[in-house]
């Protein structure tokens, strides 16, 4: 097997790692993108590239918790993919250089690499006031970004803010703040999320290096194979809430039993989200399993749906058959409609039992107006 | 004009921050802070269920995640009276502490240290002599000479691939730096390791709250419950995991970052003399024993001091009219009365007035309106805020734990206790502020476990959870201290939605630009008298600006408790 110089291959062996536990490593980037072992070969000749794919990281209207999320991966750990995996050649939260230094990464790897360099970006871009609301280095947020987006080989928008404008974007929006997916004429691979899990971001950009071409995306730009189930249908109490045991207060016995918390504002049943599966933190927990309600926080305009901890309009259940598609474009519409369009798609066999015990539960709820 | 200089961005922060600096042979004699991101969370906050807004302010900044949770819940709790459990105390404390490990430890090395790193020098250190200075300073157990070869192997391969990513056109080689080679291999090793360390210790976060960055919070206590019968709640599983990664914590910053601070901090002791700004210091205090009403039992005790008097601590009332007041001669708002006045939170008034050149610019006019941060004054007064002021004051205040090791720290470094008020201070406050709070870390842990062990197990109260109990209005101020400083939110709730909602976050305070008495805050004070030997390569002015932890998506914001009209921006 011949060694490229730079590639990840050289460096393992300079690490001292044999070549069975550089194929473990292949194995294990492709588990973690989610594809079958024959496709390992692949990631093997990906990672033997001579050249790591450069990466630009731009920073607009956000609070960085993307960028601190990214840094809590645990396969491959962060460290492995600054030194081995690609090359991180601008992002204002890590770089050694500042000012005209930094400037210069970023206008070098334009330059250099037309066509081949992939844009992440964190947070939305202010496009009221003619920019004013967001300048870097003297230069307009939207500026930069279209400066830049014009010759990346793919944009991934980061988290909920540069999918969907998150909370800057909620009424009334004062700064207009935008999608980075309406400001440039190119496709978007949107990670939603505030912010998305430290591994799925890992596993979005592994997919797009090893396998040379974007995951398949949803109707809303989100890679189907992490957004494409909803949080309910993955959660493990969903269980109770088809036997319609519900958490009726925080910290009731129900709460310490680990019941359903649709009834406290869950958002689980409207969420597109791995949080059930995947997890958080190396697989430690995720917002239900520590005993809150999901937030939606992947959603578009999760912000504006209603207060948190006031339930969802009553619905007769949810099927897990049903697509993201199908409730993405729903929902578009309105909440309410968007479950009345989706009842249609339901689990016949329990919509009964499930509207029953859901009516009887939501009666008994004291807590809500 | 000529000699001023621009940076911007500003790296390694969090947010955008914008720097001028008139330089004069050879050294900072005049310097400008500018925010230059707004968001508005303030106004968006308004008319919403004051329980949400712990998630709305939550998102103000992912890095210091957690804390503006935390201050927004104590501010409804405060308006309308809610005292949270004990166990939701503790496990509130639980979290602050984690954030505060994580944040300093991730400061330290990632943010901070390669002002004081040459990344490139480490090529030419010996891994054997590594290996022996490393066990000369801890008994920590990645130290042996085989694993300072593959370190430096390992990025000698990636210097040479021509692709230097996070540290391209760094000032390698500037003669600012002055650590040797193998000091240089140490503290780089000791880069990768916290990196990867600092993803373990806010799984205490994911424990508690779900999940991290963002954690789940709660009005009333905290949403976790404990039940040793039940595999779907904190049980027993759960705690040993809290419980060993509080011992891998305090492993970590005993056996690797204070040894490492003290090690570096060696070399670089000119720079305590250098940056010293401000001489006052504002804490509100956090970590209560004894609830969030009493602040004697705060281990992080509350107060300000004035002209580095350390003898006189003066009482911090966030509520009284005069103390707190922010200003906006030099920033892009309008208020009401004129642009020389100070408001207090609750009676401040916010409007856009962007009157700065239009992008691009090359240079903002710092004789005007020159940043989005407002600028505070505690009785009007300067204040800088953040972990040189929290161990000041709890010195000040007798604080033994932070007695005993500040007075380790200067022992080692054989420096003055006047050696803190500097950039070199700032940086050795925040270590031994780490190691103080990862033990009082496992304190509260123990005393969680000795409570669950006499069946109190409560983590949430009912009391006016329910909006229908609350008054028709009611005003609250949640006091915390985030990483980076004195953190505070203001309430009003009216007819059971926020009226009016505000933030003074740690940025404000030291990143903003002059008073309408043109007194500098921390940033722009501190920077004067900082060497600056090549001003194409500004490493010792970012040294200093880092000291302080920069977290500017905090520190921009508006309110509007009047209803104004406040899109409306005029260009001059």
């Amino acid at each position: 097997m011949p060694t490229q110089p730079g590639s990840i291959w050289k460096t393992m062996q300079e690490k001292g790692y044999s070549r069975r536990e550089f194929l473990q490593f292949c194995s294990l980037a492709a588990a973690a993108a989610g594809v079958s072992t024959e496709a390992t070969a692949q990631v093997v000749k990906a990672f033997e590239r001579k050249e790591r794919p450069p990466v630009v990281w731009l920073h607009f209207q956000e609070c960085t918790c993307c960028s601190e999320s990214f840094i809590r991966g645990s396969h491959p750990i962060v460290a492995d993919v600054l030194l081995d995996a690609l090359s991180l050649d601008y992002t204002e939260t890590l770089q050694a250089a500042a000012g005209e230094a930094a400037e210069k990464c970023l206008h070098d790897t334009i330059k250099k690499y037309p066509g081949k360099y992939i844009l992440l970006v964190e947070g939305s871009v202010p496009t009221g006031a003619d920019g004013v609301y967001c300048c870097i280095g003297g230069r307009s947020a939207l500026e930069i970004l279209k400066e830049t987006a014009r010759d990346a080989a793919a944009v991934i928008a980061w988290g909920n803010c540069a999918s969907f404008g998150c909370v800057q974007a909620a009424k009334p929006n004062p700064t207009g703040a935008t999608p980075i997916s309406k400001l440039i004429g190119k496709p978007v691979i949107n990670v939603p999320g505030c912010p998305p899990i430290a591994d799925v971001m890992a596993a979005v950009v592994t997919h797009l290096l090893v396998f040379g071409r974007a995951p398949e995306l949803d109707a809303q730009g989100r890679p189907r194979e992490f957004y494409g189930r909803r949080v309910h249908d993955t959660c493990y109490r969903r269980p109770y809430y088809d036997a319609g045991l519900f958490v009726e207060a925080f910290d009731d016995d129900h709460a310490r039993k680990g019941y359903c918390l649709y009834k406290m504002g869950c958002r689980g049943p409207v969420t597109f989200n791995a949080c059930a599966v995947t997890k958080w933190n190396e697989h430690t927990s995720y917002p239900i399993q520590s005993g809150h309600g999901c937030l939606g926080c992947s959603e578009n305009a999760f912000w504006d749906n209603g207060p948190f901890y006031q339930h969802l309009p009553k619905f007769p259940g949810f099927g897990i058959e049903s697509t993201a598609d199908t409730i993405g474009a729903a929902l578009a519409v309105g909440v309410g409609v968007g479950i009345a369009a989706h009842a249609v798609s339901t689990n016949i066999r329990k919509r009964k039992l499930i509207h029953e015990n859901v009516e009887e539960s939501v009666t008994e709820s004291p807590e809500q107006q | 004009m000529s000699n001023r200089i621009v940076i911007d961005p500003v790296t390694r922060i969090e947010g955008h921050l914008r720097i001028e600096a008139v330089i004069e042979n050879g050294m900072v004699t005049d310097a400008y802070s500018a925010g230059t991101m707004v968001r508005g969370i303030e106004k968006i906050l308004k008319g919403r269920d004051p329980r949400d807004a712990w998630a709305f302010t939550e998102r103000v900044c992912g890095v210091c995640t957690t804390v503006h949770a935390l201050a927004s819940c104590r501010s409804v709790e405060d308006a309308l009276g809610i005292t949270v459990p004990k166990n939701a105390e503790l496990v509130r404390n639980l979290m602050f502490c984690a954030q505060y490990v994580q944040d300093h430890v991730v400061h330290f090395y990632h943010l901070h240290a390669l002002d004081w790193v040459d990344v490139v020098s480490m090529l030419k250190a010996d891994p054997v002599a590594t290996s022996r200075l490393a066990q000369s300073l801890s008994p920590y157990a990645k130290s042996s000479p085989g694993h300072f070869a593959a370190v430096q192997s390992r990025l000698k391969g990636f210097v040479e691939s021509g692709q230097l990513g996070i540290f391209a056109n760094g000032y390698w080689g500037h003669k600012a730096y002055k650590l040797p080679p193998e000091v240089n291999l140490l503290a780089v090793s000791h880069y990768l390791d916290a990196l990867e360390w600092q993803k373990e210790i806010v799984k205490i976060h994911a424990i508690f709250g779900g999940k991290n960055p963002h954690p789940n919070y709660l009005v009333g206590g905290v949403p976790c419950s404990f039940n040793l019968e039940e595999v779907n709640a904190i049980n027993s599983e759960r705690l040993n995991q809290v419980a060993s990664i509080i011992k891998e914590a305090i492993e970590f910053v005993e056996q690797v970052y204070v040894p490492d601070l003290l090690a570096i901090a060696g070399f670089y002791k000119d720079w305590a003399g250098i940056g010293g700004g401000l001489d006052n210091y504002l804490a509100y205090g956090d970590l209560p024993t004894r609830g969030y009403n009493d602040p004697a039992s705060f281990l992080l005790p509350r107060g300000a001091i004035l002209g580095r008097n350390l003898n006189e601590i003066h009482e911090v009332n966030g509520k009284a009219e005069k103390e707190i007041e922010e200003y906006i001669a030099h920033s892009w708002y309008k208020y009401g009365g004129g642009d020389g006045v100070g408001l207090h939170p609750f009676a401040g008034e916010t409007e856009f007035n962007y009157t700065g050149p239009m992008p691009p610019y090359q240079q903002l006019n710092v004789e005007g309106k020159y940043s989005w941060l407002k600028t505070p004054r505690w009785k009007g007064h300067a204040m800088e805020v953040g972990p040189l002021a929290r161990m000041l004051v709890a010195y000040a205040k007798g604080s033994t734990d932070v007695k005993e090791l500040v007075g380790v720290v200067l022992k080692k470094l054989d420096v003055p206790i006047t050696a803190l008020f500097s950039t070199l201070g700032r940086t050795a406050a925040r270590g031994v502020e780490t190691q103080v709070v990862a033990h009082w870390m496992k304190g509260f842990y123990d005393e969680l476990v000795t409570n669950l062990k006499n069946n109190e197990t409560r983590t949430h109260t009912r009391f006016h959870w329910d909006p229908e109990t609350w008054p028709a209005t009611a005003e609250g101020v949640g006091m915390t201290e985030a990483p980076r400083g004195a953190l505070a939110h203001w309430i009003r709730i009216k007819d059971k939605a926020i009226d009016n909602y505000q933030l003074v976050v740690p940025s404000t305070w030291n990143a903003s630009p002059r008073d309408a008495q043109g007194q500098r805050s921390a940033y722009e004070a501190a920077l004067i008298g900082t060497p600056v030997a090549n001003p194409a390569q500004p490493v010792e002015i970012l040294r200093t600006i880092h000291s302080f932890d920069p977290c500017l998506a905090c520190a921009v914001h508006l309110h509007d408790p009047q209803g104004r009209h406040i899109h409306q921006v005029t260009f001059s």
